[in-house]
């Protein structure tokens, strides 16, 4: 299969274990996000990859040759791997065209120049090709980026964090750019990041990465969001609301009413985890459902607005919890609440 | 899903990195500065001709008290004023604050056999300043009034004070922005005095740097040779040169560079232990504000007064001096001699910045991409040799060579019959050799930093977009350090024309340089003719000093000291 593999890569530093035993397959054309918290050895496996640090252990594959494995170790400049650095790297020294032909230095100078004034015009930075890259915004810079690595028309594509050193509103619209001349090239694509909604945003596969160096799932975005293999990978998406209990004929009672809790014994510690978008608010007069509850806090964040609410009944009598509603809320206006769950937002662990 | 991949066959791999030549070139380095420290302790113990019961019961003694005198008052009086110095230009606002800050390195350009020489010839009995004293007060002779030795140890304390104190000033000052003014104004806050938080709170955070001042500032002291041999101050280096050139005794001199090693030594420990500290203590790399403490009337004039008297005798009175003298003896001074002279100094010099700035590209680039140990370590030996004196690793130089050649010859005459006599010794390539040893650090030190301003990804980058290790050096880190590169060469270059006591011994049979031809002269009382080639040593010694002053006027506060790009 086309693309890039790496079987059972280990790697430590002095005695710190960084990545254990991680396998994965980068088809071409796919775009795959390792995502994971920021010294979790994300941009370690990158750099292997690319041949920039040596293999300790295991196998990397490119296109079916192996470029990395015991007694083996291709340098970067024969693995045909593109590398965008979270600095970019733009060589200061050269200009925007200049940086883009660097790559180019094996073909015809006239080819070579066409095919660096073709990326250009692909991130449509055209206009800018003699300027310094001292010169550059950083959106400028890494679309300037993008169009090196993809110049000498890489296997594969590395991706280190490639958005974050843009503001927000740059960001969404350069991370679209990027991912449409990337779609564009067929290429195999291994992005890392720490943000979860760029990983939902770029990727066709996420592999979330936890701190042990490990791989804790594997799946689509939507499968990362609505079914996260544990507690772990539910929190990557940001603050969430927590229940303790025991089981109790195949469910946990709280105020919200009954949680299904499947395939658990009777007895069994568990531990529910509510998304605040899980947590439907709604005007008590009107609905039965859900519980009555206290409006603490309200927050406008936006399109969003972040509201903390007190239960008033039940078995999490006066226990606190976070919902997050679209639109703005009202806390001054005197009126019934009522909160409901929506069980697509609600996991289940045992507890421990 | 991760299906066994199909193994085509491992494609070929460069040639360099089989061989591995960044190692081996490291490596090699490494191990010819090294050679002449090892040939000089290897001979200390096992003389063929043993005279160190000799030396021990005679003149050692001497070397010590005198060397150590020597080193003491050096220490103190460039303690005093580089750190005095460096406070008030950092701290307080007076008339020609802004001028000092780059002003109080002049002395640097000065050697301190130059102004030897010229105080000497000043301050001697025949010279003007006593002259005109007998004439306003009427003295007859020498018996009718007092008045100090200049050619003594205090006079050679006096003289490299003046030109090395700059050495201290330039490290303090930098502690002192770093972290000292920021502390300091902490420690006002909380109810001390300006001078009890001197003493209590910027003084000790500096002393770091300070130490590696006064550490560089010993080492020149012990590495001096002119001004000592001028002033017939029996040091180490001087008791090198008398028992190898008049008592003709290779092992006797070996003897004495050892135990001459064991205060460099000390003073190499003192450095790096200093410098690790300095390391440790600095925990906030943002310039701020200086306080500016505005010293209004007299107080001001004082401080203006304070930092004028080392530069007005450190540089500007022997730079006036030799001045008159290159004019008054312009038909005697200027002839083709001296320009041959210069012409050699050029030469060799040239020869040695560029050979120097080569291999610390080499050495610095290969740490960079290996990113071993060992290597790191083998440029850290490399970088040793600014430590040794010059008069020691003279003697380094003359025995691996001397080896050298006779194994050369040896071997020429057992397999071709014919003698090849002497190859390398009392060549420019010795001098050369010599000079590599001793300056390399420069250049490696120059080198490595703006190697290191250069961020890992750049390599990166190049590497991941197909070019080789040696195409990413000149392609990506060449341009990028060109600047670094031109300031290695200088800095060498100087040093080089500067230099006396290696070229002293090791230079080929009558062949002189500026420097060496300085110092015959003025040891022959005849610094008038000299004086138009010593004006130019000193010349040449100001082109550092305007790189140094280049890079504080960079470093002022409010100006990030890492940016290399121009932005």
């Amino acid at each position: 299969m086309q693309g890039l593999h790496l079987v059972g890569v280990r790697h430590s530093y002095d005695s710190t274990k960084v990545l254990d035993t991680i396998s994965l397959t980068v088809p071409a054309g796919e775009l795959v996000c390792l995502l994971g918290p920021s010294g979790c050895g994300k941009t370690t496996l990158l750099r292997i990859a690319a041949g920039m640090e040596r293999l300790q252990a295991g196998r990397v594959t490119i296109d079916e040759r192996a470029v990395a494995e015991p007694g083996l170790q291709l340098p970067p400049e024969d693995r045909q791997v593109g590398y965008m650095f979270q600095d970019y790297a733009l060589f200061p020294h050269l200009t925007v065209f200049e940086n883009v032909a660097f790559g180019l230095f094996r073909q015809d100078k006239a080819v070579a120049r066409k095919r660096a004034m073709a990326m250009l015009e692909q991130v449509g930075m055209t206009s800018h090709a003699d300027k310094h890259p001292h010169m550059l915004s950083g959106g400028q810079q890494q679309r300037v980026a993008l169009a090196r690595v993809l110049a000498p028309e890489p296997r594969v594509v590395l991706l280190d964090e490639p958005f974050s050193g843009l503001d927000s509103n740059m960001r969404a619209r350069i991370r679209e750019q990027t991912l449409s001349v990337l779609k564009h090239t067929n290429v195999a694509t291994l992005m890392v990041t720490h943000d979860t909604e760029e990983a939902m945003f770029m990727a066709d596969r996420i592999k979330v990465m936890g701190e042990n160096g490990r791989i804790l799932q594997s799946g689509s975005p939507e499968d990362i969001y609505y079914k996260p293999v544990d507690e772990y990978v539910a929190r990557l998406f940001g603050p969430i609301n927590v229940i303790d209990g025991v089981v109790s004929g195949g469910a946990l009672e709280s105020s919200f009413g009954s949680i299904a809790a499947a395939g658990m014994e009777d007895g069994a510690p568990v531990r529910i985890l509510m998304r605040p978008e899980g947590l439907i608010l709604a005007n008590g007069d009107g609905e039965t459902g859900g519980a009555l509850v206290d409006v603490v806090s309200a927050h406008l964040l936006g399109d969003n607005s972040l509201v903390r609410i007190r239960l008033r009944s039940g078995v999490h009598k006066g226990v606190e919890f976070e919902a997050r509603i679209v639109g703005a809320f009202d806390p001054t206006e005197k009126r019934k609440i009522r909160a409901r769950v929506d069980p697509r937002h609600v996991f289940r662990y045992p507890r421990n | 899903m991760t299906s066994e991949p199909v193994l085509l066959p491992a494609p070929r791999r460069h040639l360099w990195e089989w061989l591995d030549g960044w190692k081996i070139g490291t490596l090699t380095i490494a191990g010819l500065v090294l050679a002449p420290i090892i040939a000089v302790l290897y001979l200390a113990f096992t003389p063929s001709d043993n005279i160190w019961p000799h030396l021990a019961s005679t003149v050692l003694p001497g070397y010590i008290t005198t060397t150590l005198t020597l080193m003491i008052g050096v220490g103190v009086g460039t303690v005093s004023i580089g750190v005095g110095a460096a406070w008030i230009v950092t701290m307080c606002r007076f008339p020609g604050r802004r001028l000092f800050e780059w002003g109080m390195l002049l002395p640097m350009a000065m050697p301190a056999y130059i102004i030897a020489y010229v105080y000497t010839d000043i301050l001697e009995y025949a010279g003007p300043v006593q002259a005109m004293l007998r004439d306003m007060f009427g003295w007859g002779g020498k018996q009718d009034y007092w008045f100090p030795e200049i050619r003594s140890v205090g006079g050679a304390i006096a003289m490299m004070t003046l030109v090395l104190y700059p050495y201290v000033y330039l490290l303090s000052r930098a502690a002192f922005l770093e972290q000292s003014v920021a502390m300091f104004e902490a420690s006002r806050s909380l109810g001390r005095g300006p001078w009890r938080s001197f003493f209590t709170v910027a003084l000790p955070l500096a002393r770091p740097g300070i130490v590696v001042g006064v550490s560089l500032v010993l080492m020149e002291t012990l590495n001096d040779f002119g001004t000592v041999d001028f002033f017939a101050v029996n040091t180490f280096s001087l008791g090198i040169f008398d028992v190898w050139m008049n008592m003709n005794n290779v092992s006797g001199a070996a003897q004495l560079a050892t135990v001459m090693l064991l205060f460099v030594a000390f003073l190499v420990f003192l450095e790096r232990n200093a410098r690790r500290k300095r390391r440790y203590h600095n925990t906030s790399s943002k310039y701020q504000a200086l306080p500016g403490f505005q010293l209004v009337g007299v107080r001001g004039w004082l401080a203006t007064a304070g930092c004028l008297i080392p530069v007005l005798l450190g540089f500007v009175l022997p730079t006036v001096v030799l001045l008159v003298y290159a004019r008054q003896h312009y038909d005697q001074a200027l002839t083709v001699e001296i320009l041959q002279y210069a012409a050699n100094s050029i030469k060799l010099s040239v020869l040695a910045g560029i050979v120097a700035v080569v291999i610390a590209i080499v050495m610095a680039y290969s740490v960079r991409i290996k990113g071993s140990r060992m290597l790191l370590f083998a440029s850290r030996i490399a970088a040793m040799g600014y430590a040794i004196p010059g008069a020691v690793l003279a003697v380094g130089v003359m025995i691996v060579l001397g080896n050298l050649d006779n194994g050369v010859d040896a071997f020429a005459r057992r397999n071709f019959g014919i003698s090849t006599g002497l190859m390398f010794s009392g060549t420019i390539a010795a001098v050369t050799f010599g000079y590599l040893v001793r300056f390399l650090a420069l250049s490696l030190g120059t080198v490595e930093a703006s190697l290191g301003k250069i961020t890992a990804s750049m390599d990166g980058a190049s590497r991941s977009l197909g070019r080789g290790a040696f195409a990413t050096m000149r392609h990506v880190h060449l341009p990028m350090i060109r600047g670094g590169v031109l300031t290695a060469v200088l800095l060498v270059f100087v040093d080089c024309m500067k230099e006396l006591p290696m070229t002293t011994i090791l230079r080929p049979f009558n062949f002189q340089t500026l420097a060496t031809f300085v110092h015959q002269y003025a040891s022959d009382e005849q610094l008038g003719d000299a004086a138009l080639a010593a004006l130019s040593i000193v010349g040449v010694g100001v082109l550092p000093v305007i790189v140094l002053s280049l890079t504080i006027a960079k470093s002022r506060p409010g100006q990030s000291p890492g940016q290399t790009q121009g932005r």
